[in-house]
Parts: structure tokens; sequence; C-alpha cells
């Protein structure tokens, strides 16, 4: 490596000639065909049932539970939302290649990791609702999950951030001696962001033991990857930083799974970082503030929806007899009345009192804010039925 | 007690601190063998190994994006941004990510144990990109300390303080006093308070206020001043974020005048903060309008690096308009 970024040992040569993209080609791994049948038939993938089956129902879950909360912010209950719907296989699928230890840090797409590391129902609803009983005390935007206990890292908003700070997150890991590495997820639109190229040049040079997630759905809101990169994806970019690097087909839960399995491997033995590009598709709107019918067609997402990776999953576990179609029925029906149940209980529930507004800005607030505070109180104590949520509980 | 330099000073509060904890880990651009372009960081790598202190790519937003990883995930991380001009592809990292990772996590998980260390200012004749004074833009930013030293034993004893707090700190090194402040230093560990100001200089008639650098400015116009029979307090703020309020007010109140000077462009500069607050909390006090005596709102100049700076002779003569009004 080292020699290797040596000019003297660059081998020299006296013709012209450029070298073009596309040169190197990138396959995609894929392992289950569109009717769910595997395609290696020599080798058959190394997922046992139980894991199959917990795959399976967190895909069900979260598309469940996207369909749901799209209606509520419908409705009006919740401000916003955003759906993972087309992309649950390449979320969950690689979640479950994890150890528990393992740190997610995700961008905001993810729900599908957090729900597979046992993220209930209930508490979705208390972070949607940003009632006193979410863990980030009401403070952000739905979506924004984030839980220690679950070694998920509070997400936000600004993209790609997270890039370089799982870089830090996994040396930090590795420093430590755990054997544990972090995952960091983001979209195609996100790499074009200055934190990925920093992210990965800083994982590589510094040998970071951490995978880099890329969901490669096609759209950054409105922008297609034409209009957002040039080159081959974004794994031809993780040769270029020296990064190991596989692409895979995001809709194959197994591929997306076999893939994530080898990448964590890799990166502990070598304590190195790993590329994944996932191909996949956006099928949901971006978020609930978004109409994709105005950029793109009903004919290019229906081709999409037909690769729809939930589907795919079932017929493949249904093949090797895994598949139980009233068990599969049962789940969405008592999945959906759990929903439910747990949007009216979280409504009900109170905000934060308003002397949270102060803390963890600082380990302990400090004069200014203490005054501050006192100052909103005293406000809010004689404007009281305009500040309703908080003025009850103002002494 | 020993003879440093602000940059030994700097050194040894590194030393003291990756001692101390073997979580505290150094990086930056330069700071590895060659120990810095300062050579703050001078044999840290060869006691401590690389592991502990390592040159990153040239990168300001993936040091700071490393580094919050890392302070999130209980390392102490010392990121050192080779010039505070420089930090500006870092602005996002810190505004949006280390002061909010607290806040937004409901206190799950913070950047606490961060700290940004940078040099700062001008004097020596660095031009637009080697001389500036940014503290303001970060004093502007909840979830962020910010403290600057003015000479070498406030520097370990404030550095070390800065790596031990438990929320991130902005560390700006006066790099002017590199090597021309020197001082007693003890060799062993301490630490001085964040948040507090200190009192250099008892005086009545006025109280002068500055950091870093401008410490010995104000302190040069006070001596000026006292020939003349003006009794000048002198004040150093040491924490631009949060500020000790108290010690300047109680000094103004005394005093009944103030006048704040800071190498950083006069509008929207800390001094402003300061003003507003003091008028707002001594306004019965003040004999005269609070003065600043600050840089001009230009980009910080080369050749006319002299007539830009807020120096001894600006400060004098806005000591007597004040005590004149």
């Amino acid at each position: 490596m080292q020699d290797r970024n040596h000019l003297s040992d660059v081998q020299a040569t006296n013709t012209v000639s450029l070298i073009e993209n596309g040169l190197i080609e990138i396959p995609m791994l894929q392992l289950l065909d569109e009717n769910g049948h595997e395609t290696n038939n020599k080798q058959s993938p190394e997922l046992d049932e139980a894991t199959a089956k917990r795959i399976a129902s967190t895909m069900q879950y979260v598309r469940l539970l996207d369909e749901r909360m799209v209606g509520a912010q419908r409705q009006g209950r919740i401000s916003f939302y955003l759906a993972c719907t087309g992309e649950e296989a390449a979320v969950v699928g690689s979640a479950a290649a994890l150890s528990p230890d393992d740190m997610i840090m995700s961008q905001y797409r993810e729900q599908g990791a957090l729900a597979y590391r046992g993220y209930s129902t209930e508490q979705f609803m208390n972070q949607m609702f940003s009632n006193e009983l979410d863990p980030n005390k009401g403070r952000q935007m739905p979506i924004h999950y984030g839980d220690k206990k679950l070694n998920f890292m509070t997400i936000s908003s600004p993209l790609g951030t997270q890039i370089p700070q799982a870089a830090g997150y996994a040396y930090g890991q590795k420093m430590a001696g755990q054997p544990a590495l972090t995952i960091c997820y983001f979209g195609e639109g996100a790499a074009s962001e200055g934190d990925f190229h920093a992210g990965l040049n800083m994982a590589a040079v510094l040998n970071c033991p951490a995978i880099f997630f890329c969901r490669n759905n096609g759209y950054a809101i409105s922008t297609p990857s034409e209009e957002q990169f040039k080159g081959d994806g974004i794994a031809s970019r993780g040769i270029g930083y020296g990064v190991k690097t596989i692409r895979v087909d995001g809709n194959d839960a197994l591929a997306v799974f076999a893939a994530t399995k080898k990448a964590r491997e890799i990166a502990l033995a070598e304590s190195c970082p790993v590329l994944i590009e996932a191909m996949t598709y956006r099928l949901a709107a971006h978020s609930t503030s978004d109409d994709p019918s105005s950029y793109r067609s009903k004919t290019e997402e229906d081709k999409w929806r037909a690769k729809d990776p939930i589907e795919r999953f079932n017929k493949w576990l249904d093949g090797k007899g895994w598949f139980d179609k009233k068990a599969y029925e049962d789940f969405a029906e008592s999945s959906r009345a759990e929903i439910l149940a747990a949007v009216k209980k979280a409504e009900k529930v109170q905000i934060m009192p308003v002397d949270e507004i102060i803390e963890d800005v600082y380990d302990t607030p400090p004069w200014h804010l203490k005054q501050q505070l006192t100052d909103l109180k005293i406000h809010i104590a004689k404007y009281p039925e305009h500040y309703p949520k908080t003025s009850g509980r103002v002494k | 007690m020993a003879q440093m330099n602000l940059l030994q000073a700097i050194n040894s509060a590194l030393i003291t601190a990756m001692t101390d904890d073997e979580k505290v880990m150094v990086f930056g651009e330069d700071v590895g063998h060659f120990g810095g372009v300062f050579r703050a960081t001078s044999n840290l790598q060869e006691k401590f190994g690389k592991r502990r202190c390592f040159n990153t790519p040239l990168t300001e937003q993936g040091i700071i994006g490393f580094a919050n990883g890392l302070a999130s995930q209980g390392s102490v991380p010392v990121a050192e941004i080779q010039f505070g001009d420089y930090i500006f592809p870092a602005f996002d990292q810190i505004v949006n990510e280390t002061s909010k990772w607290r806040y937004r996590s409901g206190g799950q998980f913070s950047c606490g144990t961060l700290t940004i260390r940078t040099p700062y200012g001008g004097g020596i004749a660095g031009g637009l990109y080697h001389s500036q004074s940014p503290e303001a833009f970060f004093a502007h930013i909840p979830g962020m300390k910010v403290v600057i030293p003015r000479n070498p034993h406030q520097a370990k004893g404030l550095l070390l303080a800065s790596i031990r707090d438990d929320n991130p700190v902005l560390f700006m090194e006066p790099k002017k006093l590199y090597r021309s402040s020197v001082g007693d230093v003890p060799e062993n560990d301490y630490v001085l308070p964040l948040g507090k100001a200190d009192l250099v200089k008892e005086g009545k008639d006025i109280t002068l206020l500055a950091w870093g650098a401008q410490v010995e400015i104000i302190e040069q116009a006070a001596t000026m001043a006292q020939e003349i029979g003006i009794s000048c307090e002198v004040l150093d703020l040491q924490s631009i974020l949060p500020w000790d309020v108290e010690t300047v007010c109680e000094s103004v109140c005394k005093t009944g005048r103030l006048l704040i000077n800071h190498e950083a462009p006069l509008t929207g500069g800390f001094a402003s903060e300061i003003a507003a607050t003091v008028q707002e909390r001594c306004f019965l006090h003040l004999e005269s309008p609070i003065a600043r005596v600050c840089g001009l709102d230009t980009p910080y100049p080369l050749a006319h690096e002299k007539e830009y700076m807020p120096d001894q002779l600006k400060t004098f003569e806005a000591i007597k308009r004040t005590i004149d009004y």
C-alpha cells in the first residue's frame, strides 16, 4: 500500500490513452431471481429458518407501518412521514446480518433496521407523536429515531453527515477492542455530499471497521440518479478510495444478507471498511411532502413494483416450506390493529414539560439558559391559554 | 514550575491528558510524527503510538465528522484544525452535529468529550486566510463551549479543563503568542475553570475587556492610560461561551465604563453580545456608552495589517473618549 502510493512505482506508458468509465465491470450479486428461485443451484445460501422468518415478518411489518403512518399523516395526526416501500429487503436484509452490538448510523429510511432490532410499535409512535415518552424528548420531527439500548444512533436530518461519523465510531470500537463494527446507511444522493468522500477516504486510510451501505434507490427527492452522477453508480467510488466493494440486488433479501455477512467478516477480520451498493427503487414518495407523479411515470413504478422484495422473499420461503399463508395474514391483521391502537394511545400522551426545553443543550444548563427559562415561564404563566400544552405544569 | 512558551504548554497539556486517560486521541493534518505545523503535538506519536496520535487526510469536514463519531462512541478526541481560517468546511459538522448531538437524542448520546483545537488570530503577516478570529460564529451555536487562553499557564489549565469537560469545546489558540508568550507553568496536572473571566489588573475608572492575544494589547493601553491618571480594570474573558456575565457586570458596575476589544470585525462580533447584555444589567451604573475597539469590517488585510489591528493606540484613544464623554 505504502509503495503503491509512491510515484516511482507507477508504471510508465508511451501511449496517450485515457481510461474510460465502465472499464471495470461491477456485477450485482443476485441470489434470488424475480420469482424467488435461487440463482445458484450449487450453493444454497446460509440463512437459517428462524432468521429468514424474522426478516420476512420485519419486512411485512414495516410495509404495514408505512402504509398506516402515511395515512396518519394524511389525516393530520402526525406532521411528517417517510416510507421505505420497495427498499425493505435492502435495509432488513443487511440489519439481519449484523450483531446486536454493531452500531447502526442510519440516514432516515431505515426503520426496517430498527424494527428488526426489536423497536416496538409503541416506541415508534412515541417518537412520531413527539410525546414525553419519546427518549428524544419530542425534540425532532417524526422518523428521527434513536435508541441507545439498541445501538441505533439518533438520526439527524442533514444528509451524509453520518458517513465520516461512522468512520470515527468504528475507530473507537476498534480502539476499545470491541468485536463490533458500525454500519452506515445513506442514499445515492447523499453520496454527492462532501462528507461521503471525506468519510470513505478517512475510513480507508485509518482502517476503520465499518460497513458503508448505500441504498441506490434511483431518486434523491425528484432528482433521478442520472442527474446525480456520471460514473458507475456508487460502487465505482469505493474502488477509487481503496475500499473493498460489493454491489448487490437490493430487492433480493438473500443477496443483501449474504453480502452484508461477508462484508462484516472482512471488516472485522481485516479492520477495514467495506462499501455495499444495493440497487433498489424508492417506490414510496420521498416523504409525505412529496408527490412523485410530477417527475416519474406510473409505467416506471410498475416495472419496479413487479420486483417487489417482499413477494420475492416470500416465494423463496414458500419453496423452502417456511411460508405459512394463514400466519402471514394473521400477522398482517394483528399488526394493523396494534399500530392503530398505538397511534390512539401515543397521541393522547402529553409533551414534555417546558423545563425540558433547556436540558441536554449542555451537560447542565448554564446561567443564560436558566435565565431564559425563568423568563419564558413567567411569560407562559401570564398567557396560559396561548401555551396550552405546557402552561398547566408551569409553576 | 517550568518556563514554557504557549506551544510547550499546549504540548504539556496534551501529554498530561493522554497519560491520564488512554481514551484521549489526538489527530488532524500533520499532527503525527511531524508534530503539527506549529509543533503543538511534538513527540505525542512517539510517546503514545500511531493509534492515539495520527495524521488525517486533508479534510476538515472529515476530521470533525470522524471526531464526532469517535466522541459519541465514548472516546476522548482532541481534533486539530490547522488554522481557524480552515474550519469552515467543518462548520456543518460543528453546527448541526457536534453541538446538537445531546439535545436531539434526549441525552442518550453526546459529543461531550470532544475538544477541537485551532490556532486563530493575526499579527503574523498571514493575510486573509491565516489571520481570522472566527469565535463569534461559534458563540452563536447552542451546545458549544468556546475557550481562548492568553498565556502558557492559562493555556495548559484551560485545555485540560476543556478536554475533561463533558461538553464539546472549541479551544482557540492565539498563534501570535505561540512562541512569544513565555511563563511559569506547573509541570503537574491542573485545570482552570471554564466559563470564568480572569481579573488581570484592578482599576476604578473603566473596565477593559478582551481575550486571547488582545489581552496584552489592553494591558499596554491600561499602562498608557495610567500615565495620564486613568485607572483601568483589565479583564480576560477566557471563555466566550458561556461567558462570565457576573464578573464582567460586577466590574462595570464598579467602574461605570466598559471598553471591549477584539481582533474580529466589529459588526456581529462578540463585543456586540457583551455590550447588549451589559447595558441591560448595568444601565443605571453606566457613565458613558460602551466602547468597542475591534477589527475593521473588511477581510483581514496583509499589507495593512498594522492599520487593521485594534492596537493599544486605538484602545488608548477610545479610553480617553469614553472617560471624556
